[in-house]
């Protein structure tokens, strides 16, 4: 089913951007504020679905030559290497870190491992929902 | 961890790499790296015979699981160092055999070695582990080696049915015995078996003894396959020769009588104890003797026979048992059986290990096993010869192998038993001699059958399928170190004496050996016309007519009905189990889901119901209840509405559009009950859910109904209210009652300190509970890549159809 | 309000039992949607409700509602849509190779077994 809707197509590229912002906002709030990698990475399918229904999945695939199903695995990765890594310190698996560090432009900034944490469950929430959506969407 | 440990594990960590070796190195036979393992274990394990040898021990523990008294405790000695020795000793002669015996090219050698490590690791555990639980664990796992040694060319029905069976009958035995196990540590408190063992006059009183008894020897039985329990044996000799010589006769086969003598010392005080061991120990001996006659497959010959003899082993421990029944050492004439029990393990491992590699040879060389087929290959294989007559002779029990030697001690041993006024011997005890008399005739009468059948005789080549020549010299390095070995002990019994004997025995009947003391063990060739050298003539006399008119009474073993035996009962009692649970089962697994769920719904109504019943649980508290405002009146209504559009709805997209709505409005909720992450999270998820019900929607059929009938729907009516309402009973009754404090404050308190986060959710799940959130992102890859494969790989397969057509 | 939600719950569950008894596919998928929602408002309901502020510390309020539901719910909702997803192919999928929806016809026979 090839649409042209020329409104919609235009709307939602900036939408898209927005949104993509929002859900990047939303995934680096999630320690303090409500938000998280789970919304993040929900969010952030959305902005792409929203692209799906405005295009066409080749043209979409074409701008974001990503394979889903290997973002699943790095997202994998992190979480568990994340919960790993503390065994290497020789502190039960699990054990997160955090401390306040001083960072250009951005200044005294926390940084905690709990976020690589969630940036691996932010990765895989992406992967599984567009890997849903493109196969399904694929197969006609 | 210690060296000992490391010992013990070393065969696991050596299969790791055997595949590698396989694969990587296919020119040089894998056998000969593994070889290495043994021999280095074995060389390790002699290092242990100095202290042994004054009856001190080697103790190494390491925690398990220490919250349940599980320690993996590693103890050296006499009775275990012996078994060691055995194990890694045999190990490595039936290695060296392999090599020869089964060819690089054709067999698939990492199987073969990674299982005959595996069971080598597991029977070192075995013998070492002082914590039965330990034991326990290796114990099966040595079940599970020999199931696959036996099944290694599974390609044979036969191989599979003697796995299955063996594996059945161990593995029933070993459940048993952890039964008793148990029974031991709650009425004991401890797994130790020594710590056991020094409460052994308490247990003693303890109600539930027998039954620990009774258990535990069935573990034992099943896997010494002692009468009834035999019948896994003869079938197990599908297995490739080297495993028959190493599990089935001189090592996994006595794990049994390992345990027997291990756990003497709590038991034997029991006279259960020595009427079980002792009359089946001697029942299975003249039993497997008596049957081992009417076999025609050599390797069937040998099996009986390894069945007898652990018979043989089995009555002595029996008998020595009585040993500790004296507080001294003074005139103790029981604790002969005990050593006899020691040095007949010994020898058979020897003379049975060098049988079985010959067994091996014929077979390798003519094609076949069956005696009706060989004969006169005594001039091809002169070598072989030799050996098989050493390791037969003795079996017989024929001077001056150590076969002799122990058979001459057996016999003492029940002699003695007749003057014993203890457990009702008076009546019974007669029979102990002469059935081992018996069975010794019948023992004699097959090691001629195995050794003149083959050996001397018509020599038939039209029945062979090769023409036979001896044996490389690599296959025959193995069966002439065990020859020599029978030779050597029979000789010159007293090298082990002291060394290996004495340690042992002496394991067996600790409250005997005080500090510092050793058991008298000398073992001499001559005492006199006593009784027992009467019995050995007698036995070779009657054994050696019966011999030369075997053709004669032969035809009497047709007389037993072929129908009742223990293997028809074994195959029934199996066909039985398997037709009964098939039946069961398609009484309710009708293939209908709906059925299913009405199971699971009815279950759940009932359960819950009778509990909430029975309990009192219901009750409602409306003194502290949230107050209702306007807005959630709203929702109640819409989410109301949604349900019912669903369940009225005639076309899909309006149930579609339903279902989101109710996903918002219960987004909604969760932004009134003050979760916004949940309400964000729902949101978003509703979206995509729609979504996704929007893309499947082309493919998905129509909603039809079916044409349900009024009863059916009734019938669902029914169960769906009665969930609803225990459902909304539980949530009343749950918030009416609330047992304990809520864990919320440990999050509020805790949620900066230590996690340095201010979204209690979100710390939560990334960090207090990281664990679910794993857990949950695996099960969504998962799902994910299911759906992939649901869709992608059907394209895939229909390509392929196509491709073929 | 806990009563009230009770109900609401209850009636979820139910209809959501009564669709999953339904022949039909697509009533069944539905069904299992609806079940999860009926769940993850009983798992909050019973944490108790609306005392105290959003658990955020940035609220500085003197008390938070449970926590712990909350979190055990965002795993529930995110699995739920897995599910559901799963459940959807499936359902497409079963289909499409037996060309039925029909529930009683989908059982398998001891024929294929």
């Amino acid at each position: 089913m090839k649409t042209n809707d020329v409104i919609l197509q235009t709307t939602s590229k900036v939408v898209f951007f927005i949104i993509i912002l929002f859900a990047i906002h939303l995934f680096f709030a999630g320690h303090y504020h409500p938000g998280g990698g789970f919304v993040g990475g929900l969010m952030t399918s959305g902005a792409l679905v929203l692209l799906l229904l405005a295009f066409d999945i080749k043209t979409v695939a074409k701008g974001f030559p990503i394979d889903y199903k290997i973002l699943i695995g790095i997202g994998l990765l992190f979480a568990i290497g994340t919960a790993a890594g503390a065994l290497v310190f020789n502190v039960p698996f699990f054990t997160h870190v955090f401390g306040d560090v001083y960072l250009p432009i951005f200044g005294e900034t926390s940084l905690h491992t709990a976020m690589l944490f969630d940036l691996g469950v932010y990765l895989v929430v992406i992967g599984v929902t567009m890997t849903i959506i493109q196969t399904i969407g694929e197969s006609e | 961890m210690s060296l000992l440990h490391l010992a013990i594990f070393s065969p696991f960590l050596m299969a790791i790499f055997v595949p590698f070796l396989y694969k990587g190195l296919k020119s040089i036979h894998t056998g000969w790296f593994v070889l290495a393992l043994p021999i280095l274990l074995f060389t390790y394990f002699i290092g242990f015979l100095p202290i042994t040898r004054n009856n001190g021990t080697v103790e190494k523990s390491f925690d398990w699981i220490p919250s349940l008294g599980i320690h993996f405790t590693a103890y050296v000695d006499g009775l275990g160092l012996l078994f060691a020795l055995l194990i890694t000793g045999i190990g490595a002669l039936v290695v060296l055999y392999s090599i020869f015996y089964l060819s690089k090219e054709k067999e698939s050698l990492h199987n073969f070695y990674v299982y005959l490590l595996l069971f080598m690791g597991a029977m070192l555990g075995v013998v070492l582990s002082d914590n039965l639980i330990t034991l326990y664990m290796f114990w099966e796992l040595t079940s599970i080696s020999s199931f696959l040694l036996i099944a290694y060319w599974y390609d044979r029905e036969r191989s599979r049915y003697g796995a299955l069976k063996s594996m059945l009958l161990t593995v029933f035995g070993g459940l048993s015995m952890l039964g008793g196990i148990l029974l031991l540590s709650i009425m004991g408190d401890t797994f130790s078996i020594r710590e056991l063992i020094s409460q052994a006059g308490e247990l003693n009183q303890h109600p539930l003894f027998l039954f620990a008894l009774i258990l535990i020897l069935l573990g034992a039985f099943t896997k010494s396959a002692q009468f009834p329990f035999y019948i896994w044996l003869p079938d197990a000799m599908e297995a490739p020769t080297p495993v028959s010589a190493y599990l089935h006769s001189a090592t996994m086969v006595k794990a049994g009588i390992y345990l027997v003598a291990r756990l003497s010392p709590i038991f034997a005080f029991s006279s259960y104890w020595f009427w079980i061991v002792g009359a089946i120990g001697i029942f299975t001996m003249f039993w497997g003797s008596f049957n081992a006659v009417k076999q025609t497959d050599l390797k069937g010959i040998l099996a009986f026979s390894t069945v007898s003899q652990l018979g043989l082993i089995m009555s002595l421990l029996g008998v020595g048992a009585a040993a500790l029944h004296f507080d001294t050492l003074n005139d103790n004439i029981y604790i002969a059986a005990v050593i006899a029990a020691v040095f007949h393990l010994i020898n058979h491992a020897t003379f049975k290990g060098s049988l079985f590699m010959v067994v091996g040879i014929v077979d390798h060389e003519t094609g076949t096993r069956d005696i009706r087929k060989l004969g006169g290959l005594l001039s091809f294989m002169p070598v072989t010869f030799t050996i098989a007559v050493i390791g037969a002779f003795s079996m017989a029990g024929l001077p001056p192998f150590n076969g002799f030697l122990s058979k001459e001690m057996f016999f003492t041993g029940m002699i003695q038993l007749v003057n014993l006024d203890l457990f009702n011997l008076e009546t019974w005890g007669m029979l102990f001699p002469i059935l081992a008399w018996i069975g010794s005739i019948f023992t004699f009468i097959y090691s001629m059958m195995f050794v003149f059948k083959t050996f001397s005789g018509k020599y038939q080549p039209e029945k062979l399928d090769k023409k036979p020549h001896e044996a490389p010299v690599g296959m025959l390095i193995s069966p002439i170190i065990l020859a020599f070995l029978v030779v050597l002990f029979g000789l010159f019994p007293n090298l082990l004496s002291y060394s290996l004997i004495q340690p042992a025995a002496a394991a067996i009947v600790p409250s005997l050996v005080g500090p510092g003391e050793l058991l008298d063990v000398h073992i001499s060739h001559w005492h006199g016309f006593n009784p027992e050298l009467w019995m050995t003539i007698g036995v070779i006399a009657v054994g050696t007519l019966m011999y030369l008119t075997l053709s004669k009474w032969i035809k009497l073993y047709a007389l037993f009905p072929g129908k009742v035996t223990l293997n028809a009962l074994y195959d029934t009692s199996l066909y039985a189990a398997e037709r009964g649970s098939y039946t069961l089962t398609k009484a309710y697994m009708n293939g209908f889901i709906r059925t299913y769920l009405v199971y699971i719904f009815a279950f759940f109504i009932g359960i819950l119901g009778f509990t909430m019943w029975t309990r009192q649980a219901l009750t409602i508290d409306t003194s502290n209840l949230a107050p209702i405002g306007v807005y959630e009146i709203v929702l109640v209504v819409i989410i109301t509405a949604g349900i019912f559009t669903i369940l009225f709805a005639k076309s899909r997209l309006t149930s579609i559009i339903a279902l989101g709505a109710v996903g918002y409005t219960v987004s909604l909720f969760f932004v009134i009950f003050r979760a916004p992450d949940l309400a964000l999270t729902q949101l978003v998820i509703e979206t995509v859910s729609v979504a996704l019900f929007l893309l499947c929607f082309y493919h998905l059929p129509k909603l039809n109904r079916h044409e349900e009938r009024m009863g059916f729907k009734l019938g669902n009516l029914i169960i769906s209210l009665g969930v609803g309402a225990v459902i909304s009973l539980m949530a009343i009754s749950a918030h009416s009652n609330k047992m304990f404090e809520s864990i919320a404050s440990f999050y509020v308190e805790n949620t900066y300190k230590e996690a340095a986060g201010k979204n209690m959710v979100n710390v939560i799940l990334v960090d207090f509970r990281g664990f679910d959130t794993l857990f949950e992102i695996s099960v969504l890859a998962i799902a994910g890549l299911g759906i992939f494969g649901l869709i992608k790989l059907r394209l895939a397969k229909k390509g392929e159809e196509a491709d073929e057509n | 309000m806990e009563i009230l939600m009770s109900i609401v719950i209850g009636a979820l569950f139910a209809s959501s039992v009564y669709l999953m008894l339904s022949k039909s596919l697509l009533r069944i998928i539905i069904g299992t949607g609806l079940l999860s929602h009926g769940a993850h408002l009983l798992i909050i309901t019973m944490g108790g409700l609306k005392r105290g502020a959003a658990p955020l510390l940035g609220e500085k309020a003197a008390s938070y509602v449970d926590p712990l539901p909350q979190a055990l719910i965002l795993t529930a909702i995110v699995i739920s849509f897995g599910v559901t997803a799963l459940f959807l192919v499936l359902a497409y999928r079963a289909y499409q190779e037996l060309g039925t929806d029909n529930m009683d016809e989908m059982r398998g026979n001891e024929a294929n077994d």
